[in-house]
């Protein structure tokens, strides 16, 4: 159910504050989701919170891995083509 | 252009020290006056195509920029330590490196002590005017008096093309409607400022091909809302910075695109072309940025840090004074104590590279180990009169009450050599002193203060 922060995160602040259950903690600048806490914001948005206002792609995951902000949707900047394998 | 004539046809007639202080504000002043970016502001509530967040590099000199980001008592002690360098410090601005407004606990924390402290300085704040109109309230109930919103377009078309997203009202809102609700929010903010006497500035980004015939516009319409100044700043893009404009190969102005928009714009707003485009941690006079020199930290937990200046004396014509050293070292060979866990100092008298240990000094105890030892202070004074004849105190870690003591009764607190052996230690505090107490006033300095008397 909780999201997840990854190492994409650059400490810029901007979900702490308004993550409406208080659910992201930070010690020395590295952020962490609270499982227990997060709702994914349910009831309060339609949406995520945290997930809306990140300015990083990637740097929350649901539980499935799957970024909430892929490449390319932020920025506006094309995503870089995959390596072949 | 001299002051006098800068102050004389303005819309609104603000008190004269909030123009002639500002270094922003007049170009006079840009060589007096100090100013000084606390970066207390990491959140940003939009993104901006020629800002990219992730960067921090303590090289780059532009907006949104900082490296190292400053809770309020962080910053505060910074602001103080400025206050012992930088007699000329008369401006606090608050510029990022996100929007102070999607800061607001953070910036206004700040503020308070800073204007029961410093009641002359003046409170400078930046923003992208989103969360402007709800905060004019707190911005002047908290003393600031210059306010500067950037303002890149006017209509939403071009706006959508500048910024790629806005938080507004829970939900991420992109295009046409995110640049109209931003405009809405600028223009609302804006003409509250004005109503209310507060000194506004506006900064707009040239880039070129997506807002040069905007500019002019804006110029016309926020010189007829009453706004103090105008700065149109070059687009600065390069692919390392990583920024959309970066990266996607769209360049900034030359100098004769800027010089032709600005020629465009001939309201009331008086131009400001003496813009450095500050980092958001910025200290000093506008064409000296000392934030390198300000980021070698002595202070725990901050990344601030006294502004020394080397200066080459000459040892003939200046023989060094002896300096008088305590030191919190329980083992005698490195810097192991922490200032509030040292039951006893030993003190030092440096004269030049000589080096010699006058006996311990024993003091109460008056931290007992846990942070919040702060308000124990009838025990901190006694550890203070007993360290009194000292120039400076060198430790492992400091506490900001104590450091903040320190530096009131002229002691030096030095925690750059944590770890380090003693000797090294007295020898090298002992040259940063002697340096320190050699240092001339800065002949900037003594010029402002004639100009004002
Ligand atoms: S999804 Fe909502 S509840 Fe969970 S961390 Fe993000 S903002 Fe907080
Ligand atoms: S908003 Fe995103 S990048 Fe910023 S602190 Fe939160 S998770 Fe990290
Ligand atoms: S408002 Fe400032 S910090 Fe926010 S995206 Fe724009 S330039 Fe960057």
């Amino acid at each position: 159910m909780a999201l997840i922060i990854t190492a994409e995160c650059i400490a810029c602040w901007a979900c702490e504050p308004i993550c409406p259950n208080a659910a992201i903690r930070v010690k020395n600048e590295v952020f962490r989701i609270d499982k227990k806490s997060c709702t994914r914001c349910e009831g309060y948005g339609d949406l995520p919170q945290c997930v809306e206002i990140c300015p990083v792609e990637g740097a929350i995951i649901d539980d499935e891995g799957t970024a909430m902000n892929p490449p390319g949707s932020l920025t506006g900047i094309p995503p870089r083509e995959p390596l072949p394998a | 252009m001299s002051m006098v004539q800068e102050s004389g046809c303005r819309p609104i007639q603000p008190n004269n020290a909030r123009i002639e202080e500002h270094p922003c504000y007049s170009e006079g002043a840009s060589h007096r006056y100090a100013r000084m970016h606390l970066p207390v502001a990491p959140a940003c509530n939009m993104q901006c195509r020629y800002c990219n967040r992730k960067f921090d590099c303590s090289n780059e000199s532009r907006p949104g920029v900082v490296s190292g980001v400053l809770n309020p008592d962080q910053a505060v002690k910074r602001a103080w330590e400025a206050r012992q360098r930088l007699p000329h410090l008369r401006v606090i601005g608050f510029a990022g490196p996100g929007d102070p407004l999607a800061n607001r606990e953070r910036v206004f924390a700040t503020c308070k002590p800073l204007r029961s402290s410093f009641p002359d300085w003046h409170l400078c704040l930046s923003t992208n005017g989103l969360c402007l109109p709800e905060s004019v309230n707190a911005i002047l109930d908290h003393g600031i008096q210059h306010v500067t919103i950037t303002l890149n377009a006017l209509d939403p078309e071009v706006g959508a093309a500048i910024y790629s997203w806005i938080f507004w009202n829970k939900k991420r809102r992109r295009g046409v409607e995110a640049a109209h609700i931003l405009l809405e929010q600028q223009l609302a903010g804006l003409s509250a400022l004005i109503a209310r006497g507060v000194l506004v500035k506006i900064n707009s980004v040239l880039i070129p091909g997506v807002n040069d015939r905007q500019i002019p516009e804006i110029n016309r319409l926020v010189s007829e809302a009453g706004v103090f100044s105008h700065n149109i700043m070059p687009l600065i893009s390069a692919p390392e910075h990583g920024t959309y404009y970066g990266v996607m190969g769209i360049p900034g102005p030359n100098e004769a695109q800027l010089q032709q928009v600005r020629s465009q714009c001939g309201g009331a707003a008086k131009l400001m072309t003496h813009c450095r485009q500050c980092r958001a941690d910025a200290v000093g006079l506008l064409e000296q940025d000392r934030q390198a020199e300000l980021n070698r930290s002595p202070v725990e937990d901050s990344r601030v840090i006294p502004i020394h200046r080397p200066t080459r004396r000459d040892p003939v014509a200046n023989p060094p004074s002896p300096v008088v050293l305590a030191v919190a070292s329980q083992s005698g060979e490195r810097v192991d104590t922490h200032f509030g866990h040292a039951a006893f100092f030993r003190i030092y008298r440096v004269t030049g590279a000589q080096i010699e240990h006058l006996g311990e000094r024993f003091v109460p105890r008056y931290c007992q180990g846990d942070d919040q030892c702060e308000d124990k202070d009838h025990t901190l004074k006694a550890v203070l009169n007993l360290l009194n004849d000292c120039q400076g105190v060198i430790c492992a870690r400091i506490g900001f009450v104590p450091w903040q003591e320190l530096l009131e009764r002229g002691i030096e607190p030095v925690n750059s050599h944590a770890d380090r052996p003693v000797l090294e230690a007295l020898s090298h505090t002992a040259r940063l002193l002697q340096d320190k107490h050699a240092i001339p006033t800065p002949k900037v300095a003594a010029a402002g203060m004639k100009g004002r008397g």
